[in-house]
């Protein structure tokens, strides 16, 4: 006899622990729908945000100060890379792109570490752990802010590209590089708003992720938690990076829970992947990816 | 015609010129000059990353089939061999390192199926389930590593027919001539109609449906042929290099390390796979000796690690920004340019 209530707390612990990927994955399909880069430096980015917030409050900075601090730095890094690394690159293949921004996750891990120290940082963003029972299921009050601020951020961005004049043009360059270039938007403003918009993400992501495991070099390994996301969600619709998140997150808790002791445990780590790979076989351009459409 | 068949021959004349050069040197000079350091710590992991690097340009450039997963080969090809040797008593070194490759060619095209119906990078991230599953199933199952309680086991001694290869200049010269018989098939397969289907296959799928290229088979012996050549690299690697063999060492930082070797080095390049190989060798220990002189008193070695980082970060970026077709395009511009000097007949001078 399957135990319910145990299902339904595993899926809600799964569904809400996938909030925290959507919200890595969100980062990269900004990214990869305006230029067209998969930014594997997104974790690096995320690891530098959170270190670079934790390392300011720790030196007695308060906690608005040290957000708008980080804020500014994260926007001054994502002018940074549009200005050395994506402008150089213009018109190179998309794994030239990809290996590049592989070379910039180096760069910016290893700054981060070298400015801040290397050492584990916890971080009290001041949510409490303890989990709340609501109608006889234990659920994690930390995972329900998350969920929040997840929705939060996506409610902001659903209108900011619906209402200004910046959402307008970071639509317009994801939808047609060249008619944007035509019509007179300036690329290298739009990518340098988008990365900018990117790193804001990834402090939101790296102040959660940081708060639940603790700032250190891990939290930029949360990418790889991310891509699968992305894979099943299609890599440029904002849509499937939350509905990803939800699958991924439900389907590995259940999957770690009831299938994985077949196994001996520890299948968390690739069962994200083994899922998304046979979605990707029914539809390659995962759920809400957009379809190539391709011409000899 | 005549003409044209000429320079072709001559063309080819020149690169079996090259290819002799390079091979006569590797056997004759290196062993005499290197000392035992420069044999392990240099030249043998450069070989073992060449051919891995090989392999993952066949497929990546030249079939165009992006993989982040190479390291799970390498760590299929090591643990089959090490397996192979354990479970069948008295087998042939040689039979053993072609049933590992088998090995890995095999796992190959079972992680290629997806390619069939995924593209570029959806492809590459589902490449990403290699790489996890195998390391899982290595650490997992006891079965692999034969029991061994820390997962580290060690290699057997390499030995042919009674020959051992055992310090480092046998292992170094076992190594070399792997690697110089599989980079010549394989440059003689990738000149075949095979070869060129990869190509037509990278450059326009459909295009090359239309004209008839079988992209199922070509594909899939791209997957095959790929895993088989990483496969080989990973039992070099483990036997005759660092002749321990651990999961530990196949995580997905290796498979970078092959991708960054043939982007570095070159796309669709079997001789960028070497140059690439050989920096990624090189660089480190050079960066970690001149690092060390020269800021070795003033940081610490943490320090010292996270300026390394960086530096090879920059590297990239500043590579990929200078030359994005690797530094055997920078070597090839620069040789024509050079020999345009010395030779300047293609320029006649007008008589005075």
């Amino acid at each position: 006899m399957v135990d319910y209530q145990f299902l339904i707390e595993v899926l809600i612990g799964g569904l809400l622990s996938g909030v925290m990927y959507s919200l890595v994955a969100i980062g990269f399909v900004l990214i990869y729908k305006t230029s067209g880069v998969l930014n594997f430096a997104q974790g690096a980015m995320l690891l530098f945000a959170a270190l670079t917030f934790v390392s300011l409050v720790e030196r007695g900075a308060p906690f608005a100060a040290a957000l708008v601090a980080t804020l500014v730095i994260m926007v001054g890094l994502g002018i940074t890379i549009e200005r050395t690394v994506l402008r150089p690159l213009v018109n190179q293949p998309p794994i030239t792109l990809f290996m590049a921004t592989l070379g910039l996750s180096y760069v910016i891990e290893a700054a981060a570490q070298l400015l801040w120290g290397t050492q584990v940082h916890g971080l009290d963003i001041g949510i409490s752990d303890t989990p709340f029972e609501l109608a006889g299921v234990l659920i994690s009050r930390f995972d329900l802010f998350a969920a929040a601020v997840a929705g939060a951020l996506v409610t902001v961005f659903a209108l900011f590209f619906r209402y200004t004049r910046t959402g307008l043009s970071f639509r317009a360059v994801a939808d047609d590089q060249f008619a944007a270039l035509a019509v007179g938007l300036r690329l290298p403003r739009v990518w340098a708003a988008v990365w900018t918009v990117a790193g804001i993400v990834a402090l939101v992501g790296g102040l959660l992720w940081g708060a639940r495991l603790g700032v250190q070099f891990s939290l930029s390994l949360v990418v790889l938690k991310a891509l699968p996301v992305l894979v099943l969600g299609g890599f440029d619709s904002i849509a499937g990076a939350i509905v990803g998140g939800l699958l991924i997150g439900a389907i590995e808790k259940l999957a770690e829970v009831y299938v994985g002791p077949f196994f001996g445990g520890g299948i968390e780590a690739w069962a994200a992947y083994v899922v998304a790979l046979a979605l990707l076989l029914i539809r390659p351009s995962g759920l809400y990816g957009q379809k190539p459409v391709e011409r000899v | 015609m005549a003409a044209l068949a000429s320079t072709q021959s001559r063309r080819v004349s020149a690169e079996t010129l090259g290819i002799g050069i390079a091979i006569v040197a590797a056997y004759g000079v290196v062993p005499l000059a290197g000392s035992d350091y420069l044999l392990d710590a240099v030249l043998t992991p450069f070989l073992a990353l060449a051919l891995a690097a090989v392999g993952l340009n066949v497929l990546t450039g030249y079939a165009g089939q992006v993989s982040l997963g190479s390291a799970a080969f390498l760590a299929v090809g090591a643990y089959a061999a090490y397996n192979l040797h354990l479970r069948i008593p008295g087998l042939p070194l040689l039979v053993d390192l072609v049933l590992a490759g088998s090995i890995a060619a095999a796992v190959g095209i079972v992680f290629g199926l997806p390619s069939l119906r995924l593209r570029g990078f959806y492809l590459a991230v589902s490449t990403l389930a290699a790489q996890f599953f195998v390391q899982w199933a290595l650490t997992k199952f006891g079965w692999f590593s034969n029991d061994n309680a820390s997962g580290v086991i060690d290699a057997p001694p390499l030995s042919i027919a009674g020959v051992s290869f055992t310090n480092p200049v046998e292992r170094y010269v076992f190594s070399l001539t792997v690697v110089v018989v599989l980079s010549l098939v394989t440059l003689r397969l990738l000149r075949s109609q095979s070869g060129r289907n990869f190509v037509a296959v990278r450059d326009h799928e459909i295009a090359a449906k239309v004209i008839g290229v079988p992209i199922l088979r070509t594909k899939l012996l791209a997957f095959g042929i790929s895993s088989f050549l990483i496969g080989v690299a990973g039992v070099l690697w483990a036997f005759a290099y660092l002749r321990t063999v651990e999961p530990a060492g196949f995580n997905l930082d290796r498979s970078f390390q092959i991708l960054f070797i043939i982007i570095i080095g070159g796309l669709a390049s079997l001789r960028g796979s070497f140059v690439g190989a050989a920096f990624i060798v090189v660089f480190p220990l050079l960066l970690s000796r001149v690092g060390a002189a020269l800021l070795g008193s003033v940081f610490d070695s943490g320090v010292l690690e996270m300026s390394q980082r960086i530096l090879i970060g920059v590297l990239i970026i500043a590579f990929l920004i200078a030359e994005p077709r690797g530094l055997i395009a920078l070597w090839d511009r620069t040789w024509a340019r050079t020999w345009a000097a010395v030779w300047p007949a293609k320029h006649p001078t007008i008589p005075t």
